[in-house]
């Protein structure tokens, strides 16, 4: 447990505060109908929050975070599936559970090869989604998918090895594989929709603090990624 | 300090290392003067300077130029190609409503590739190839190739589709290493990148249901892979729509240029960032052969520049430098 990095326990500044609600605010959209309450600023003020570090290290503890939000959102999938899922649908989670899991061991393995902090075992907050139901998973998926890809995308450009470029992009393009299906299991065609993918045939980005105020509300500990890349 | 050792590791990194030094003769004439006025010991600083000097007056764009104009040509390809089936009333007549939509989604998105590389390159950009140029039966301008049935039968259109989105998300991610001094542009290519993946998916999907499903998704995988494939690539997918045209775009690539730690394997690759993954702790109870094949599904292969070209130019017509 030498490598568990520490919580800092340095209350957030007042102003850091306004732009972490704001962000929260603006990523509604991005959220789960039926959170909204977990997105009342007044609920969420972190007393405390854990640093991912910074750099390339930082970088991998930023996509540790979001692949273990992932693999155990998928394992409560699997472990109680929806009693409404289609033919076959069971399956596909099923082999989504193990990609998200082997991307979350991964990431733990190369943080402690690259001699890094590794981020602790976060505990995921899911009272937001109602797992017997095929909608409520499917739309939960739809924004951890696609909240997935723009956080690599994002990354691209703040990772400083050509290892770590290479292998964001062998990691994001199944995740835009499995967002694609995901999408289409929820909607038939909306593998690339114009709500993901713009008039220049672009699909999204985000910056890692983005990224990390839109899964806030599904993470018990306050995460600080104002340094990731840094 | 040997010389063409540092140059040849340069290489590694930067292909186009000696056509800089070589435009620029003055400094090897500078050097040969360098050699005799300097000592041992200051002779790395002196080649310090020498390749601040080629790096920093030689446009990055003219790099970075290169692989655009190499997207560019990939996204010619794939753009021609659905424009093409789009056009087709006997190909349409087989495709249920929703896969019709979605392959006018996806040639949207293609057109739309080029016109962003185009945008991008602005007069850098190569001149856009003519239709003859192309041959999707693979018959090198015979008409008569292994996809013959290509713009009539949906069901070779979708496995030339599978091919041709799978080859592209390999070839930019095989491009990003060389993007990285230009962050815009590099942030732009992963943005394709993506979308591209995205088309895979579903034309995968499209395939497994069958040309005519309109709930393309819910097909069932079956194995090995070449007819009815999952979403993501599994192991090498056995080859691929039709392995003895597309097995390359499913195996290894070649890491004469490769950069640094970066090597192009293949899609039944286990081994990440140096590590063995099937190591790693199987918590989904699959048996250790599921869980070496899940490794593979979980990350996808970046492939190189010349390898992607050679596949590419299954589809380009004998005569023509296109992609050459």
């Amino acid at each position: 447990m030498s490598d568990t990095l520490q919580p800092l326990h340095t209350p957030i500044k007042r102003r850091s505060f306004f732009q972490y609600a704001g962000a929260t605010a603006g990523a509604t959209a991005l959220a789960l109908a039926g959170c909204s309450k977990d997105s009342d600023p007044a609920a969420i003020v972190p007393v405390s929050s854990i640093s991912l570090g910074t750099g390339d290290v930082g970088m991998l503890n930023y996509a540790y975070a979001l692949e273990q939000l992932e693999a155990a959102f998928y394992a409560q999938v699997v472990k109680t599936p929806a009693a409404d899922f289609l033919s076959g649908e069971l399956a596909y989670f099923t082999q989504i559970a193990t990609h998200e899991a082997i991307h979350r061991d991964f990431l733990k393995t190369a943080i402690s090869g690259a001699g890094g902090s590794l981020l602790p075992t976060l505990t995921p907050i899911f009272t937001s989604i109602n797992f017997s139901s095929r909608a409520s998973v499917l739309n939960a998926a739809k924004t951890f998918e696609d909240l997935g890809v723009a956080a690599y995308n994002g990354a691209g450009v703040l990772l400083k090895s050509q290892t770590y470029l290479t292998i964001a992009g062998q990691i994001v393009s199944v995740e835009a594989r499995h967002a694609a299906l995901i999408r289409d299991l929820l909607s038939p065609g909306s593998f690339a929709d114009d709500n993901q993918v713009d008039a220049t045939g672009l699909d999204k980005q985000m910056t890692p603090t983005d990224v990390i105020a839109a899964a806030q509300p599904f993470i018990t500990e306050k995460l600080d990624a104002s340094s990731v890349g840094k | 300090m040997n010389f063409f050792q540092i140059i040849s590791e340069i290489e590694k990194v930067d292909p186009e290392v000696y056509d800089r030094l070589d435009s620029r003769r003055s400094i090897f004439k500078h050097m040969t003067g360098l050699g005799q006025k300097l000592t041992a010991a200051a002779v790395p600083l002196a080649l310090g300077a020498i390749f601040n000097k080629a790096y920093a007056q030689t446009p990055v764009g003219a790099t970075v130029n290169d692989v655009l104009n190499f997207a560019l040509s990939l996204e010619y390809l794939e753009s021609y190609f659905y424009n093409a089936g789009q056009a087709s009333t006997t190909l349409q007549s087989g495709l249920s409503a929703t896969n019709k939509a979605a392959l006018e989604l996806i040639r949207i998105d293609e057109a739309n590739h080029v016109t962003f590389l185009r945008g991008v390159l602005g007069t850098a950009a190569i001149a856009a190839p003519t239709t003859a140029t192309f041959d999707f039966t693979g018959g090198k301008g015979s008409a008569g190739g292994p996809f013959a049935d290509v713009f009539t039968n949906p069901a070779t259109y979708l496995a030339v589709a599978q091919s041709l989105e799978d080859t592209g998300v390999r070839a930019y991610k095989g491009g990003a290493a060389l993007l990285m001094s230009n962050k815009t542009v590099l942030t732009a290519a992963l943005n394709i990148h993506s979308v591209e993946a995205r088309h895979a998916s579903r034309l995968r999907a499209m395939r497994r249901a069958g040309p005519n499903n309109n709930a393309a998704s819910q097909g069932v995988p079956v194995a090995p892979y070449n007819a009815a494939p999952k979403s993501w690539i599994s192991g090498t997918d056995n080859g691929g729509a039709s392995p003895t045209q597309t097995a390359p775009i499913y195996g290894a690539g070649n890491n004469t240029n490769a950069p640094t730690n970066v090597t192009f394997d293949a899609e039944s690759n286990t081994t990440q960032g140096g590590t063995n993954l099937t190591g790693l702790p199987n918590t989904t109870g699959l048996s250790a052969a599921a869980f070496a094949v899940a490794i593979t599904e979980a990350f996808d292969e970046a492939l190189d520049v010349t390898t992607v070209k050679t596949i590419a130019r299954t589809f380009v017509v004998n005569g023509s430098t296109f992609l050459a």
